[in-house]
């Protein structure tokens, strides 16, 4: 393909490299490992960190997050048994990118405590059920983390202080192919960054 | 070439742990009925070079697995011979063969071998074909996928898709802890082997259309971003981490540019081109609606792609420049996305919903007739194979993510059996070259 940079190797290297790499492959495969494929991502260097939660429904992402309000204390505004930590996801409606009522006292509350802390961030996960196409999902679970977005934004909350990701169907929260668990899918997960 | 990331990894450990595993089996749902009879007998062998392979196994189980022929037994073959000369043309009409393929492997010192195979028509004596493949010792599966090839297109007229390969995503685990991969196969799903590996999504794998390629999202840093990827070497590139969506990688067909979904700080998807050797951006749409899933025409004049401009998703068309103004394609489905363009440019494949769900199905451009070809809940993701004949596309069955193929004129359904956990968005590469 014509615009990509070639391949900084010359073929020779390549080719004892390969060669190497079939020896290990060979001593791999007498140990009866399976060998890794040519890429494995290696670990983000990110800055969070695992908090036991007491809320096991709204940590169902496996999302990382970290205590930002008041060190390692569990009291904290963010920590397990503070206001906010039990209330980080907010569900919406089939093909809706509304915030119910329920959940409008939940954004102002993240709200009033990012607009008072400045320096704490979160990041936005929008997410979707598993019906149609996978990217135009995306666009749907951007939709949603755009409106708590906005809606965090008229609590006074700085632009700099929230990101956004899609992750569309990709990462549900239940397995399944029924309202009960679509109902659960289709969310925006708030999550705290250091 | 900053926020360029290469990866230069080795190609040899993948390539050797493939063929352990047999982990996609092909099941004919719906066939033709009435079946070509064929009978492959099996190859005089070249030991060691034929690497033990049972040739004839392999093209008799690609000619059945297109559902247009049905193979004769071994064990009602009357004799085994190994040219069209041996062929008792009355001994196998009784076994109500129609074709005999025979053949013998040969190799050369430089480590090549030969398939050397001729088609027999043993209703009229006739010889169709005698042909050599000639193929590397450690691709004489891929030897026999081109013997499969030749048959077939000398019966049915249409060019052969065995010898070719597809790109598909697993992923095991549950939630949270998940492994995704993307896995590349031979069409048949056989000799499998991960081009990538994350415990974060990988979705929307694309092929170049010289099959060097792969462009595919990876959420590996907990951010969308587009890759593209060397197959054979494992070398990649990220081109696209910008802020927000990255998503839908398209390739040119000249392969020097990538169409792709991006939203900015606003979430507002639209299409983009991408120069991927002067990193130039092109926005292609602007509009409040979500813009995705960009597909080229053959020519590079036309990107097909989903909005819901008009309220739910539908097929658009625009040229691939800078204000491009866009035509609606699809009316008369309520939902209609994800397209794809047939090779021969008539046809695009989609994701359409109708009262029983969402199924795959083609849109006749000349006409704009949409016909739905599946028959599952949760289908989505067609990709033509490069004869245009067969689309391949995911379902679920049971709960599970599984892969399927239908012929595009809907009379033959196979289904890909995998124990690879879910498997989903396959994308069938190009002919070989």
């Amino acid at each position: 393909m014509d615009g990509v940079p070639a391949l900084g190797l010359k073929e020779r290297q390549l080719k004892t490299r390969i060669l190497i790499a079939l020896m290990a492959a060979v001593a791999l495969m007498g140990a009866g490992c399976k060998s890794k494929p040519p890429f494995v991502e290696k670990p983000a260097a990110s800055a969070e960190t695992t908090l036991p939660s007491t809320n096991s429904g709204a940590q169902s992402s496996g999302v990382a997050t970290v205590n930002a309000g008041s060190g390692t204390s569990s009291t904290g505004a963010l920590g397990p048994d503070g206001p906010l930590g039990s209330q980080r996801v907010i569900y919406f409606d089939f093909d809706s990118s509304d915030i119910r009522n329920e959940y409008v006292d939940v954004i102002a509350a993240h709200g009033k405590f990012l607009a008072a802390n400045a320096t704490v961030r979160v990041r936005l996960e929008g997410h979707t059920d598993e019906r149609g196409s996978r990217e135009y999902n995306i666009g749907l679970g951007e939709r949603r983390a755009q409106t708590v977005r906005r809606a965090l934004a008229l609590q006074g909350v700085q632009e700099s202080q929230i990101t956004t990701v899609s992750y569309g169907e990709e990462r549900p929260a239940a397995a399944g192919s029924d309202e009960n668990a679509y109902s659960k899918n289709r969310r925006v997960e708030i999550v705290y960054i250091n | 070439m900053r926020r360029t990331f290469w990866a230069l990894l080795l190609p040899g450990l993948a390539l050797l742990s493939a063929s352990a595993r047999a982990d996609l089996k092909i099941d004919i749902t719906r066939g033709v009925t009435d079946p070509v009879p064929v009978a492959v007998v099996p190859f005089a062998r070249a030991v060691p070079a034929d690497g033990g392979l049972d040739i004839a196994a392999v093209v008799q189980r690609d000619l059945e697995s297109s559902g247009r022929f049905r193979g004769i037994d071994r064990t009602a073959m009357p004799s085994r011979p190994t040219r069209s000369g041996e062929v008792d043309a009355t001994a196998w009409r009784a076994q109500r063969a129609d074709y005999v393929v025979v053949g013998r492997v040969a190799a050369d010192a430089g480590g090549s071998v030969q398939l050397q195979f001729e088609l027999v028509n043993v209703l009229t004596g006739q010889v169709l074909l005698n042909e050599t493949v000639n193929s590397p010792q450690a691709a004489v599966r891929n030897g026999a996928h081109r013997v499969a090839d030749k048959v077939f297109e000398k019966i049915t007229g249409i060019r052969g898709a065995f010898a070719t390969r597809i790109a598909y995503i697993s992923v095991d685990g549950s939630p949270p802890n998940q492994r995704y991969q993307l896995l590349v196969a031979d069409a048949d799903g056989e000799n499998w082997r991960p081009a990538m590996q994350s415990t974060q999504p990988i979705m929307s794998p694309a092929w170049s259309a010289d099959g060097e390629w792969l462009a595919y999202v990876s959420f590996e840093n907990r951010v969308a971003a587009v890759f593209v990827q060397r197959v054979r070497t494992g070398e990649r590139r990220q081109v696209s981490a910008r802020v927000g969506v990255n998503g839908a990688p398209a390739f040119s067909p000249d392969g020097r540019k990538l169409a792709l979904t991006l939203s900015g700080s606003t979430g507002n998807l639209d299409i983009y081109v991408l120069d991927l050797g002067t990193q130039n951006l092109v926005r292609v749409t602007d509009d409040p609606s979500i813009d995705t899933e960009p597909a080229w025409s053959a020519d590079g004049q036309t990107l097909y792609f989903t909005s819901d401009r008009g309220g739910a998703p539908q097929i658009y068309a625009a040229a691939p420049q800078a204000g491009a103004r866009a035509r609606r394609i699809t009316f008369g489905a309520s939902y209609v996305a994800r397209p794809r363009v047939s090779p021969d440019g008539k046809m695009l494949a989609v994701v359409t919903q109708d009262g029983s769900g969402f199924h795959v199905g083609v849109v006749d451009l000349a006409s704009g007739q949409i016909t739905s070809l599946s028959r599952g809940t949760l289908d989505e993701s067609p990709s033509f194979a490069p004869n245009g004949a067969v689309l391949i596309y995911a379902g679920r069955d049971r709960g599970q993510g599984v892969l399927a193929t239908v012929s595009t004129d809907g009379t033959i359904s196979t289904r890909l059996k995998s124990d690879q956990g879910e498997v989903r968005e396959p994308v069938w590469g190009p002919f070989g070259q």
